[in-house]
C-alpha cells in the first residue's frame, strides 16, 4: 500500500529524516514512535505530500508522489499535529466545506457529515465555532475532517497529545473501530498508546529507523532478559543466593531495595529462553522458606524504547 | 465543482463573517467620501474626477489590509497544512484566494455608486468617464489584490504582509511621480510601469488594450511570485 525507499529530508544542513525505508501493507495500524525531534512529523508530512523530500521514493498504491500528487491526496486523510482548523468556522460549516473540497455530492455529503458526527461524538457541538472548542473536541473535529471521504489511508500525527485520559481512550476507540479495514499510520511518543492501538511499531531516532515490528517481536528481539521477583520469609540472603544461583539459566540475583525487616526480596534475572518460573518454584519448594510473593516482570516497551533511543 | 470556486466561496464568506471586512469597508467609504465631498462644492463641476484621482492612493492603503490575511493567517495557525493536504492544487488555492480578495474590493466599490447618484441630482453627469472609472477601479483593485496575495505569502505575520503590500502598491502608484528628475526617455519607461498612469487612461473613458494588458501582467506576475514563494516552503 505504502512504499517508501531511501526517503531523506534536509532542512538546510540539518538532516531530519535519513534514508528511511518503510513498507506498510493494507489494513495495518502502524505506530511511528520516537523521541521529540526524531523526524516523525517530517516523515508523515512527506507521505501526505505537504513537504517535498530532498531525495527518495514514495509510492502510495502505485502512485508516485511526484507525478500523481492529487490522486494520492484523494486517498489520504490526514490529521496534522494539534489539529490546526479554521477557528472562525462552525463545526458544521467546516465539515461541509471539507465535503465540498473532497468532491462529495450534496446527498452523500450530508449523510457522511451525520455519520461522522455520531462516530466522533460531535452531535452536540455542530453549531459551535471551532475556536471555542476544547482541545479534545478539536481533535475529534480533526478526526472527522480526516475521515470525510472515507479514505483508504489515514495518517494521524500525535492524535492524542494533550488530551485527558478519558479523551485518549475515546480517540483510541475511534481509531481502532476505523482501523479494521483501513491502513493507518499514527505517530506518538507515548509508548502505552502505541502498544494499545498499533499492530506494528516503528521506532525512529534521529531520522533513522532503529526498530520495526509488532510489540511481541520487539520484545523478543530486544527484551531477552526475564525477571522474576520473589519475597521470602525465614530466609537469609547467602543461602538463597547459593541455592537459587545454582538453578540452570539464572544469571544474576539482586536484593530489591528498600529492604524490609524479616523479609527477603529478590530479583532473579535469567537469559534463558525457557520459562523459569517452574524451576525456581521447584527450588524454593525444597527449602522451608515461606513464599509470599512471586511475580514475573515483563520487560516493558519503555525499556526497549529507552535502550534504542538513548543518546550515543 | 472546480476547487477554485470552493476556495473562493470559503474566503469570501470569511470576509463577511469576521468584523474586519466591515471595518475596512467603513474606513474606505469614510476616506473616499470625505475627500470627494470636501472639494466637490468648491469646483462646482458635476463629475467624479476628484474621487477617481485619489482612488489609486486609497486603494494602495486599503487593499493590502483586505488581502493581508489570505495566506499569512493560514501560515500562522497552521491550517495551511490541512488545506494543502486536501485534494487541491496550489494554483487553485492561490487563484481562489486572489479572486476572493478582488471580489471583496469590487463589493467595497458598490456603495460609492451613491456618490455618482447624488451628483446626478445636482447637475448633468457624464456617465462615460464614470463607467470607465469604475472599470479602471475594478482592474486596479484586482491588480493590487494580486500584489497583496503575494505579500501575504511571504510571511506568517499579517501586519508585515500588510505593510509589504502597501509599499509595493504605493510604489506602483507613485512610480511616474518619483522619477521626474530622470531624463525624458527613462521617465517614459517608468511611467508605463505605474499603475496610476494606466488607471487614469481607463478612467478617462478610453479603453486601450495596452492598459488592460498592464493590469493582467501585474496580476500574473504577482500570483506567479506567490506560487514560487509557496513552492519553496515545501
Amino acid at each position: 500500500m505504502i512504499h517508501v525507499e531511501k526517503l531523506t529530508k534536509f532542512y538546510g544542513d540539518f538532516c531530519a529524516v535519513d534514508k528511511i525505508d518503510l513498507e506498510v501493507s493494507k489494513g495495518e495500524i502502524t505506530g511511528l514512535l520516537g523521541p521529540n525531534g526524531a523526524g516523525k512529523t517530517t516523515t508523515l508530512r512527506m507521505l501526505t505530500g505537504y513537504l517535498e523530500p530532498t531525495s527518495g521514493v514514495i509510492r502510495i498504491k502505485g502512485y508516485s508522489i511526484d507525478d500523481n500528487l492529487l490522486d494520492i491526496k484523494k486517498l489520504i486523510g490526514y490529521l496534522p499535529e494539534s489539529a490546526p482548523l479554521y477557528h472562525g468556522m462552525l463545526v458544521y460549516d467546516y465539515l461541509d466545506y471539507i465535503g465540498e473540497i473532497r468532491g462529495l455530492e450534496t446527498k452523500k455529503k450530508m449523510e457522511r457529515i451525520h455519520q461522522l458526527a455520531d462516530l466522533c461524538g460531535l452531535v452536540g457541538i455542530m453549531h459551535k465555532p471551532i475556536g471555542e472548542l476544547s482541545k479534545g473536541l478539536k481533535q475529534r473535529v480533526g478526526l472527522a475532517h480526516a475521515m470525510m471521504e472515507d479514505p483508504e489511508i489515514l495518517i494521524l500525527d500525535e492524535p492524542t497529545s494533550g488530551l485527558d485520559p478519558n479523551q485518549i481512550v475515546e480517540i483510541r476507540d475511534i481509531i481502532r473501530s476505523f482501523g479494521k479495514e483501513k491502513t493507518i499510520i499514527l505517530s506518538t511518543h507515548i509508548l502505552s498508546e502505541a502498544e494499545a492501538t498499533c499492530d506494528r511499531i516503528v521506532i525512529i531516532d534521529r531520522g533513522r529507523i532503529v526498530a520495526d515490528g509488532s510489540t511481541e517481536s520487539l520484545r523478543k528481539t530486544h527484551g531477552q532478559e526475564k525477571i522474576i521477583n520473589i519475597s521470602l520469609l525465614k530466609a537469609d540472603f547467602d543461602t538463597a543466593l547459593r541455592k537459587l544461583g545454582a538453578v540452570e539459566g539464572v544469571t544474576r540475583i539482586e536484593n530489591i531495595d528498600p529492604p524490609e525487616p524479616d523479609k527477603l526480596r529478590l530479583k532473579i534475572v535469567s537469559d534463558s529462553a525457557d520459562d523459569m518460573q517452574e524451576k525456581i518454584f521447584a527450588c524454593i519448594k525444597e527449602t522451608d522458606w515461606v513464599l509470599v510473593e512471586f511475580t514475573q516482570e515483563v520487560k516493558s516497551l519503555e525499556n526497549i524504547f529507552r535502550e534504542l533511543t538513548k543518546e550515543a | 465543482m472546480p476547487q477554485v470556486l470552493n476556495i473562493f466561496k470559503k474566503e469570501i464568506r470569511d470576509y463577511f463573517i469576521s468584523p474586519i471586512g466591515y471595518i475596512v469597508i467603513c474606513i474606505f467609504l469614510l476616506v473616499t467620501g470625505w475627500f470627494f465631498f470636501a472639494t466637490f462644492f468648491i469646483f462646482s463641476e458635476a463629475n467624479l474626477r476628484s474621487f477617481f484621482n485619489l482612488l489609486p492612493l486609497t486603494f494602495a492603503l486599503v487593499v493590502p489590509a483586505v488581502t493581508m490575511r489570505l495566506f499569512a493567517e493560514e501560515l500562522h495557525t497552521g491550517s495551511y497544512e490541512m488545506l494543502l493536504t486536501l485534494p487541491v492544487r496550489l494554483t487553485d488555492v492561490i487563484v481562489g484566494k486572489f479572486l476572493a480578495g478582488a471580489a471583496f474590493v469590487t463589493i467595497m466599490l458598490v456603495p460609492t455608486l451613491a456618490y455618482a447618484l447624488s451628483v446626478t441630482f445636482i447637475g448633468e453627469l457624464d456617465w462615460g468617464p464614470v463607467i470607465g472609472g469604475y472599470l479602471g477601479a475594478v482592474l486596479l483593485g484586482a491588480a493590487f489584490s494580486a500584489v497583496g496575495v503575494f505579500a501575504s505569502s511571504l510571511t506568517r505575520n499579517q501586519i508585515v504582509a500588510c505593510i509589504v503590500g502597501m509599499v509595493i502598491c504605493f510604489t506602483l502608484t507613485l512610480f511616474d511621480r518619483m522619477v521626474f528628475f530622470f531624463p525624458g526617455r527613462i521617465v517614459e519607461a517608468f511611467t508605463y510601469l505605474a499603475a496610476s498612469y494606466h488607471f487614469e487612461n481607463i478612467s478617462k473613458g478610453i479603453i486601450d488594450s495596452r492598459d488592460l494588458l498592464y493590469f493582467a501582467s501585474v496580476i500574473f506576475v504577482s500570483l506567479y511570485g506567490a506560487n514560487l514563494v509557496m513552492q519553496t516552503k515545501r
